[in-house]
């Protein structure tokens, strides 16, 4: 095998996001989520600073610094406080069968693989055999947004579909341009307050965070 | 096949017998460690294995052949499988006859067998431990199955010696699939033991037990035989798993000179790999047994998973 160790190290930490994808579409305790959250968040960091060394883009050692700062530190304390306030904590939510939610996910990982496969022949990057990993990341917070009924898991599975987006550009393209990057850091740091307020209004509406009783707001 | 290599083959053959039952008294030294106690002593289950061995045994008056007989071959097929896997040397003589389907059949068969035997006596407890280990044991059999085949694909072979030859031997390369299967498997290690997430091998409460309600009707030689073989079956699957996960330092073909580094680092391995169970144990509470499906599931899952890695990122 031909792949060098900082190839093999980013091979690895994709792995491990696959894998906390999967946790976090498992996961039944809200706080164990955000936790995971966090490791992404961290994951995904070292990850983009080993690109940085590895292909010498200065501007991903910034990326690396901002995920690191936004992603494991920042929003996963933002989101502790919020189910501190909102006494949230210990929730256990209810969602359908767990095995069929992870076996559609696995046809999704599937799916995602061969979509991959066609792209990340055209790419030129050290880190290219990982955007498939990265786009299964992507589909599976998009499953888990879908599965969900309550506010806050929806919200990091939000968040963490942003990570995966993320990865896929750092895999695919060594990064966006800073520009991009600082927008959307501040695009998603803004957004997790907006929704944090939201949460309080549609608890104080609706005496709960389930999602489901926002359907009565139909026009008739 | 030279002399040394056979008496490499029965030195190992002694040695996972006399080391099974040492294993599980350093696992529940560990346990009682973790838990503030001071435990039984490390040596406490060759205590037990002695006392029953000396028991008058008490057979049941409908009890049939297939239950006398049960646990010697339970007893032969977890010692087969234990010596099979190489742990100390690549070489051994059996080893090239079973490959990795091969050892999943050795415990499929053991599990037929104590499974017809519980429900032999006909009482209720015996049939219901036996469907639930049918449960149990369907569902892990897959899972065990993909993370061989994961590591199979790696080396291009379902020969556990080619396996780990090619993962000890060569350059060192991190396989993200391994991470993975590795984590199935020790899923599977859990279920398959009767190992505390889903089973608890020290309760003897009827609602909650699934290995224990399959023998409880047996005593004495029979009972030190069935808990002889359920040692050994422990000390064969973490066998397996440092074969597949951490084989480094395992003796070359021929190269006696390294046998006994090739041992203290085993003995090391085996003593981490026992305490982490224990740890395992210690911070995981029993599921119910309708959970189990969904633990297993995922053990699959992730085999699966480990599987398409290995073909999108190692090929």
């Amino acid at each position: 095998m031909g792949i060098p160790i900082t190839g093999q190290i980013i091979n690895m930490c994709a792995a491990l996001l696959l894998l906390i994808a999967f946790a976090m579409l498992s996961q039944r305790r809200i706080l164990s989520l955000i936790n995971l959250f966090s490791l992404q968040g961290l994951i995904l960091a070292i990850s983009t600073s080993v690109v940085a060394y590895s292909s010498q883009q200065q501007h991903l050692y910034y990326s690396a610094a901002l995920t690191l700062l936004l992603k494991a530190i920042v929003l996963p304390m933002i989101l502790h406080r919020l189910i501190r306030k909102l006494n949230i904590k210990w929730d256990v939510e209810t969602m359908f069968n767990i095995p069929t939610i992870m076996l559609v996910g696995l046809a999704l990982v599937v799916f995602a693989f061969n979509l991959a496969a066609p792209i990340s022949q055209m790419a030129a990057t050290i880190t290219r055999s990982t955007l498939g990993i990265a786009m299964a990341s992507v589909l599976l917070s998009f499953l888990m947004m879908i599965t969900r009924s309550k506010a806050v898991p929806q919200v990091v599975g939000f968040l963490a579909m942003e990570n995966g987006l993320f990865f896929a550009a750092t895999s695919a393209t060594y990064g966006m341009p800073m520009v991009v990057e600082l927008g959307i850091a501040l695009d998603v740091l803004v957004g997790m307050f907006i929704l944090g307020i939201f949460f309080f209004q549609i608890r104080t509406a609706f005496d709960s965070l389930d999602l489901k009783h926002m359907e009565k707001l139909k026009e008739e | 096949m030279s002399a040394s290599a056979i008496f490499l083959q029965l030195l190992q053959n002694v040695l996972v017998l006399l080391a099974a039952p040492l294993l599980l008294g350093w696992i529940n030294q560990c346990r009682a460690w973790l838990q503030n106690r001071n435990g039984a002593g490390m040596l406490q289950p060759y205590r037990n294995l002695l006392k029953l061995f000396h028991k008058d045994a008490v057979l049941a008056h409908n009890a049939s052949q297939l239950f006398r007989t049960t646990p010697y071959i339970l007893f032969a097929c977890m010692w087969l499988a234990a010596a099979l896997v190489p742990v100390l040397a690549t070489d051994l003589p059996l080893s090239p006859a079973v490959d990795v389907i091969a050892l999943v059949g050795i415990f499929a068969l053991a599990r037929v067998f104590i499974s017809l035997a519980a429900m032999d006596i006909g009482t209720a407890f015996g049939s219901l431990g036996a469907r639930r280990e049918m449960l149990v044991g369907f569902l892990a059999e897959p899972a065990l199955l993909m993370v061989l085949f994961t590591a199979s694909t790696i080396s291009q072979s379902t020969s556990l010696i080619t396996i780990v030859e090619t993962l000890a031997h060569k350059q060192f390369v991190l396989y993200p699939s391994m991470t993975f299967a590795a984590v199935a498997f020790v899923m599977v290690l859990l279920a398959e033991n009767a190992r505390v997430p889903v089973d608890n091998p020290s309760t003897h409460l009827e609602l909650t037990m699934i290995h224990e309600a399959m023998v409880l009707e047996y005593s004495a030689r029979h009972l030190a035989l069935v808990e002889w073989a359920s040692a050994l079956k422990l000390l064969a699957y973490m066998a397996i798993g440092i074969a597949l996960f951490i084989p480094y330092g395992i003796a070359e073909a021929g190269n006696w000179n390294a046998l006994p580094a090739a041992i203290a680092l085993l003995t090391f391995k085996l003593l981490l790999a026992g305490a982490g169970l224990a740890f395992i144990e210690t911070i995981s509470a029993k599921m119910r047994i309708f959970r189990v499906p969904e633990f297993m599931g995922t053990a699959f899952l992730l085999a699966v998973l480990g599987l398409l890695t290995h073909f999108l990122l190692e090929t």
